[in-house]
């Protein structure tokens, strides 16, 4: 008996998943972009603007959304069964977690141009109106009484990144060695009073709340913040040195493949780089990968010396070094407590 | 009254408001305030957003299936409880209370850990191309744990202290077991019964952590409103979030303040209370 | 579990001190006839028991048992390391401790208001027992934006705290403020009408007595609302303990200092780890389901406690 209503239930239950998976649009084709979190705002005209290209060129509707967050919990959605067509995630780790579970190919920063990096950003400090405590450079950010806002590197690309900023600078002062660059973050996390989970929510502490003396933000969403959000309140200070960062874009083909949607994704990548993707982009704040549309939008991107991940050899050697439980930022907390 | 108790009296009261007012009072006021920063038209203004609109309709939907499941399987659990001593009963109660005191965060994390990609059934599901985690069943089976205590712990008391007579005597008379539940059991409990409805509603509009969990956060199909108020706030859009936000806390307020009306009024006439806080 | 016993004990000390309402009855078999030897007569056995099963098979049995399974997964030694990791031991001692903290304080605030109501009957009573449900309207993760806004150093509260040097916002105290925000309406609700069905006659006649009026509150009015006082802080401290989406926005999230150990779920969910996300989730249930099994207890043992003073 109650092994019979089990079974009823969990067969409604299966019912309901079968219905709602198959649920018709009215869009002849659907996209699902996983993205992280400070690309909502660019997916928005991105998205708007391939459909009309789209519909032009095939004669489809197509319907595209988009779902952000803090990029590892994308992820993990996505690992978990989320029916992403597309993920436009913040750093290369967190879409080769993903070829772990053969959800996409292996070689899948060969398929499109520039290793599949559309834009790229780095890290820049946004400041109070007026920069009232004079915060330069890297140095300045652990005196005293200063209070540095950035997400936590575990779980937010725009914090790893930050993260890696700080390293890669203090790495390459005058003498300086992997245990000192790892002593200055020990410094510099200490200044830190709240580690949001996504960029954004980091944003809006600093924004909102007003809490803190500076904000370790993407170029992108400090801009954002200065030009569109802030109003004249908010200054982007650019350091001496920083991180070039690289967010990547792939199709997910064990769902590309299930919804036939193959080629409506590939197209919605390759747009990131034509003329019209890369303009959007510069008008969002992200370093267009094309020369020529990068020089047109040359005086809205200060030059900035960067360093990058492969320097440090390459994402796992960095995540397993830094990241990893029991790695180096974890040490940070539990010798600076 | 002496002037001593007047003063402890006068004390008490302010000292109560002022409690009230720092916890209860400035978050509800900063709420409708930030809601209404541009005025009334502003924010009703930014209701006419599909991807709200959307998520009122999947929260009405989540309440529509999860209440009632609660409900009807919730009122057979009390039945059952309070009509019968068998073995296994003591085992029953914990299993019905524990819900109350787990994690959202975990009660979301349970059902990742079976119908996920990676999950026990993960396989088998992604196999037969069904879909739960991450589209409307998980959803509803967050929202199913984490509503599940509410009926039963209001039920529970009140078929409790209405002892076995009434059914018994019915029994005796020759009456079925749809003739006794109907006519016996069920006409006594109504008000708890109402009263627990309604809090298993406003829970379920207003649950976040678990539903996060599993939901997927796509605009248009798998947020909620709560889950909608955090994009728009995220997305630099404040006073859509709060109006969505003040729209949503009336909502359930009202469920709970109908609740504490019925509960009023059934303690003046002074049948037994139920309590399912 | 599935036989109908003839005559059986009454249930353990586990079940009968499960109780959802404080000040319920105790489940004595009254004196009447039919009840309490032999099997019930009322039809409907195998149809209630076979929805129950199903129901709390499917909705709680069958999660819970993923989640007690999950992390034993890479051996018993993996998870004890995953567990006593610093900064997983700090974050649930963190919670269970904030939100212990939390609950004694919404015992207290919860006293006041719900004694205030049912006795003082200030200027606008009605309203403020109204109001007292907010925390349950209000979902969590506006109660935690909203929160952060008042308490933040621009609020309307912080500001003023923090020209005192008083900073509650991105610390522990950030976190208590979440936690008695949503823990205040359980120690209410459950005192409360005790307290509205207590007879007056009991204070006026100690009062004419001549007692005082802390003699009248020790001796006359706490033990007659223990029980519910208890099951009230039970509730808010196992809610307390489980809270997220209120606390996130306001605890400053650093590890070893105000990282919950829900947060650290996420987290570890976020970095792949199920097993250790497990781990600390079954952690606190099985903590929780510690903190209502010892509250049963000293609900149980508070009549023998109370003795004859119980006016109830």
């Amino acid at each position: 008996m109650a092994l019979r209503s089990l079974s009823g239930v969990l067969a409604m239950v299966l019912a309901i998943g079968t219905l709602s998976g198959a649920g018709a649009r009215a869009a002849d084709l659907s996209l699902l972009n996983v993205s992280y979190d400070p690309t909502r705002e660019l997916y928005k005209d991105v998205n708007q603007a391939f459909a009309a290209q789209w519909k032009a060129k095939s004669g489809q509707t197509v319907e595209i959304k988009t779902s952000h967050g803090g990029s590892g919990a994308q992820a993990r959605a996505v690992m978990d069964g989320l029916q992403a067509d597309v993920v436009t995630l913040g750093l290369a780790w967190d879409i080769d977690v993903l070829t772990q579970r053969h959800l996409l190919a292996a070689d899948w920063e060969g398929r499109l141009p520039n290793h599949s990096v559309p834009y790229t950003s780095t890290v820049v400090f946004l400041v109070r109106h007026g920069n009232p405590k004079h915060l330069a450079g890297w140095t300045d950010l652990v005196r005293d009484g200063v209070e540095v806002i950035t997400p936590n590197p575990k779980t937010s690309s725009g914090g790893r990144w930050s993260y890696l900023a700080a390293y890669t600078w203090a790495l390459h002062q005058p003498g300086a060695s992997e245990a000192s660059a790892e002593s200055y973050l020990g410094k510099l996390y200490k200044h830190v009073p709240v580690l949001d989970t996504g960029a954004r929510g980091a944003t809006n502490t600093f924004v909102q709340r007003g809490e803190g003396d500076v904000l370790l933000a993407w170029e992108d969403e400090a801009l954002l913040a200065a030009h569109d959000v802030g109003d004249g309140q908010f200054d982007v200070v650019y350091p001496a040195s920083s991180i070039k960062a690289e967010p990547p874009v792939a199709w997910v083909d064990s769902v590309t493949d299930k919804k036939r949607t193959g080629a409506v994704a590939q197209a919605y990548l390759r747009f990131l780089f034509n003329h019209q993707g890369q303009e959007l982009a510069a008008k969002h704040h992200y370093r267009p990968i094309d020369p020529a549309v990068f020089a047109e939008h040359k005086a809205d991107f200060p030059a900035i010396k960067v360093y990058d991940v492969a320097s440090l050899g390459g994402w796992p050697a960095v995540q397993a070094k830094h990241f990893a439980d029991g790695g180096v930022f974890d040490s940070i907390y539990s010798a600076g407590k | 009254m002496s002037l001593r108790i007047r003063a402890t009296r006068w004390l008490l009261g302010s000292a109560a408001w002022i409690v009230a007012i720092l916890l209860l009072v400035l978050p509800l006021v900063s709420l409708f305030g930030e809601a209404l920063r541009h005025g009334l038209g502003a924010a009703l203004a930014t209701l006419d957003d599909p991807d709200a609109l959307s998520a009122i309709e999947l929260s009405l939907l989540v309440v529509a299936i999860c209440v009632p499941v609660n409900t009807v399987c919730g009122i057979f659990a009390a039945y059952l409880l309070t009509k019968y001593e068998f073995s296994g009963r003591g085992v029953i109660l914990v299993l019905i209370e524990l819900p109350l005191s787990v994690s959202p965060v975990v009660a979301g994390l349970v059902w990742v850990l079976l119908f996920g990609g990676r999950g026990w059934f993960g396989p088998m599901l992604t196999h037969n191309h069904v879909q739960i985690t991450f589209a409307l069943p998980g959803i509803l089976l967050a929202t199913l744990f984490v509503t599940f205590p509410f009926v039963v712990r209001t039920v529970m008391p009140v078929l409790d202290a209405r002892g076995r007579e009434g059914e018994e005597a019915a029994t005796m008379l020759g009456a079925g077991f749809w003739d006794i539940f109907l006519r016996v059991t069920l006409p006594g409990i109504g008000w708890a019964l109402l009263s627990g409805v309604l809090l298993c509603a406003a829970r379920a509009l207003g649950e976040f952590g678990a539903v996060s969990v599993v939901s997927g956060h796509i605009p248009g199909v798998t947020e909620t409103v709560p889950l909608r108020i955090e994009t728009l706030y995220n997305d630099y859009q404040g006073v859509a979030a709060f109006t969505l936000a003040a729209l949503l806390a009336l909502a359930s307020g009202l469920a709970v303040g109908l609740r504490g009306m019925l509960e009023w009024q059934h303690r003046a006439t002074g049948a037994p209370r139920g309590n399912a806080a | 579990m599935t036989l109908a016993s003839p005559a059986p004990p009454r249930p353990g000390p586990l079940a009968t001190s499960f109780e959802p309402v404080p000040g319920r009855p105790r489940h004595v078999p009254p004196a009447g006839p039919g009840k309490g030897h032999g099997p019930t007569v009322i039809p409907g056995y195998r149809l209630s028991l076979g929805i129950t099963i199903a129901w709390v098979s499917l909705l709680v049995l069958l999660p819970l048992a993923a989640l007690a399974a999950r992390p034993w997964e890479h051996g018993a030694g993996w998870l004890w390391h995953s567990l006593t990791q610093e900064r997983a031991l700090a974050a649930l001692r963190l919670s269970f401790g904030t939100a212990f903290l939390a609950a004694s304080l919404c015992t207290v605030a919860g006293l006041l208001l719900a004694w205030t109501i049912a006795r003082v009957r200030p200027a606008g009573w009605r309203l403020l027992d109204a109001i007292i449900d907010l925390p349950f309207a209000l979902p969590t993760a506006v109660a935690g934006i909203t929160l952060a806004t008042l308490y933040g150093r621009h609020g309307w509260v912080g500001a003023p705290l923090a020209g005192a040097g008083i900073k509650v916002a991105y610390t522990q105290a950030g976190i208590m403020i979440a936690l008695v925000f949503v823990g205040l309406p359980f120690v209410v609700r459950s005192t409360l009408p005790v307290l509205n069905d207590l007879p007056h006659e009991l204070e006026e006649a100690a009062q004419t007595l001549g007692a005082r009026p802390g003699q009248i509150a020790l001796r006359v009015l706490l033990p007659a609302i223990l029980p519910a006082l208890v099951t009230g802080f039970g509730l808010a401290f196992a809610r307390g303990v489980g809270e997220y989406g209120s606390v996130i926005f306001i605890a400053g999230n650093r590890p070893l200092v105000s990282e919950i150990a829900p947060l650290l779920i996420v987290i570890r969910l976020q970095q792949f780890d199920y097993a250790g996300a497990a781990a600390i989730g079954l952690v606190m249930l099985l903590g929780a389901a510690l903190i209502l099994v010892a509250l049963s207890l000293v609900r149980a043992l508070l009549p023998a406690m109370a003795g004859a003073r119980q006016p109830l």
